[in-house]
């Protein structure tokens, strides 16, 4: 797999000189492969917001470099390029906050507009990323304003996947929705992400739910990366992750507990379907053992 | 961007200028600013001066922030400074066409600049140095007896309180909303006139109805919390003056009777 966004010892402080400063990103070095999703968690004030917004050119680094398929955003003039917030789609925590249309399919097209695209193509991509996050056809025309939270969320999403950008970056999608959305937030993103083949980030606190989606995780701690790996990896690291300030999946907890009794059981685990695997695995070997 | 206003911050500390009675601080501010306007001679300005670099020095208050404040008003003070320095009629020392400069008119130039940048300079330090709760009890205070002639001043300060305490949050929104517009391809830089008005709706709307919402939020949790206007309610902080609070008014009063004593000498 390679690389499509890299960052290199980026570093960010906010307020640099007044009383409140404080440094948000510590040398921070990242590589994101194409095609993969990656689950970026963190406690709150660990960095997290801050280091997605580098990712598109929102901040810009204090120190430090972003490179998109090997080239820096940043041009020798301190300039970011628009390009760069299209191929790198960006949807902020509370997304239905900035919905300002008067209907839905004009909000969705308020990206690809700013894209200067043709008017055909962009009617197409309002169909077509309307359809992806399971918004019917016929609600094109009404106002986002009189939808339920959980659809408004559906309409902010749409605008970003309609600049069909390259890296999907996802602030806490899932914050305020009740489980039912939840899942279908994360039943959204799995479809697609197998329908278009984006590289995806998504930042949520809970590893539970992030778990279940991702095939790396990046821990931040501190305004540092803590953890970069597949979630196996990371979970097996239970204790560091506490430490942090984060839970592990209820499952994973489980199998701790069992091992802190004497049973030799795989502790890196963290759905309920690899926990059978190891328990079956484990029974297996106790069984051998008694012979 | 939004966040380098400094102008109307409040930096907490604990000197002695932040435990100072929000009413006296309210009211030395103002005897301050009539004190500008009443000093006429260097004399009187290097006192003034003096006096506000002490109180900086006590608030512990960084001067660089102190004069961060003053850029957003650079403009008018530069304005100002233009105005007199070629409008002023006296002694001549430079003509030019319709463009004279009398000596008259720098001295006049350089005194209205340091006028109004002690003038700025003297009421951030008020709003640096008092959080907005204390700062509007004490003009609920100060303006209670007006409550005798039925005049609203409950309502208006807890209006006050409220739109004060809600600038830094609608800040943060409407950066937040830009960066949200800004991912989306947004662009407020170029175009012309009407483009760039045009261009400000995706910030506009959505920032209105968050206002309105909060709005709805906050009236529903102060019902909750059974607030019903100033009758019978009571205070968790009271505000009492202490020692701190009478050295400062005997301070500003010596500096008041000096200055005056040096005008009428015209210093």
């Amino acid at each position: 797999m390679s690389t499509i966004l890299e960052t290199r010892g980026l570093t960010h402080v906010y307020g640099a000189g007044t009383p409140f400063e404080r440094v948000a990103l510590d040398h921070v070095d990242l590589k994101i492969e194409k095609g993969e999703i990656l689950g970026v968690i963190g406690h709150t004030g660990s960095g997290k917001s801050t280091l997605i917004q580098h990712l598109n050119g929102l901040l810009q680094p204090s120190e430090g470099e972003v490179l998109l398929d090997g080239k820096s955003i940043w041009d020798a003039k301190g300039k970011c390029s628009r390009e760069t917030r299209f191929r790198v789609g960006l949807v902020f925590q509370y997304p239905e906050y900035q919905l300002f249309e008067e209907t839905i399919a004009k909000d969705i097209a308020y990206g690809p507009t700013n894209m200067k695209l043709p008017q055909d193509e962009i009617d197409e991509r309002v169909r077509e990323s309307m359809a992806a996050v399971g918004l019917a056809p016929e609600l094109a025309d009404q106002s986002p304003f009189a939808l339920s939270g959980g659809q408004k969320r559906r309409v902010a999403i749409a605008g970003v996947i309609a600049m069909r950008p390259d890296v999907l970056v996802l602030d806490e999608p899932t914050a305020g929705l009740d489980p039912a959305g939840r899942d279908e937030i994360f039943e959204l993103v799995r479809s697609y992400h197998k329908q278009s083949g984006a590289t995806i980030l998504i930042v949520s606190h809970s590893m539970e739910d992030i778990a279940q989606v991702a095939d790396r995780l990046l821990v931040m701690n501190h305004a540092k990366v803590l953890f970069c790996d597949t979630p196996r990896e990371v979970f097996s690291h239970a204790d560091e992750i506490i430490a942090a300030g984060l839970d592990i999946p209820m499952i994973t907890k489980v199998m701790l507990e069992l091992k802190k009794r004497g049973h030799d059981v795989d502790t890196s685990v963290y759905t309920v379907a690899q926990a059978m695997d190891a328990l079956r695995a484990c029974k297996r070997k106790e069984a051998a053992h008694e012979c | 961007m939004l966040k380098d206003i400094t102008l109307g911050q409040f930096f907490p500390g604990n000197s002695a200028v932040h435990r100072l009675d929000p009413r006296v601080k309210i009211v030395l501010t103002v005897a301050f600013i009539v004190l500008l306007f009443l000093a006429q001679g260097p004399v009187s300005y290097a006192l003034i001066i003096a006096f506000l670099a002490v109180v900086i020095g006590i608030s512990r208050i960084s001067p660089k922030m102190v004069l961060r404040g003053l850029k957003p008003i650079l403009f008018i003070v530069i304005f100002t400074a233009v105005l007199n320095l070629f409008y002023t009629p006296g002694t001549y020392i430079f003509q030019w066409h319709f463009l004279h400069i009398s000596v008259e008119g720098i001295k006049l130039a350089i005194f209205m600049v340091l006028r109004l940048m002690l003038l700025i300079i003297a009421t951030s330090m008020l709003t640096y140095t008092t959080s907005p709760i204390q700062l509007t009890d004490g003009l609920e205070r100060l303006l209670s007896p007006l409550k005798k002639l039925h005049a609203p001043v409950h309502e208006l300060s807890m209006m006050m309180s409220i739109a004060l305490r809600f600038i830094p949050t609608l800040i943060e929104e409407t950066e937040k909303i830009i960066s949200a517009q800004k991912a989306r391809g947004a662009d407020f830089d170029s175009g012309n006139l009407i483009q760039r008005a045009k261009a400000m709706i995706p910030i506009l709307v959505p920032l209105f109805i968050s206002a309105f919402r909060r709005a709805d939020e906050l009236a529903t949790a102060m019902e909750c919390r059974l607030y019903r206007g100033d009758v019978g309610r009571t205070r968790m902080r009271q505000l009492k003056i202490a020692r701190v609070d009478v050295c400062a008014l005997l301070w500003v009063a010596v500096l008041f009777a000096v200055v005056i004593i040096l005008k009428h000498f015209g210093l």
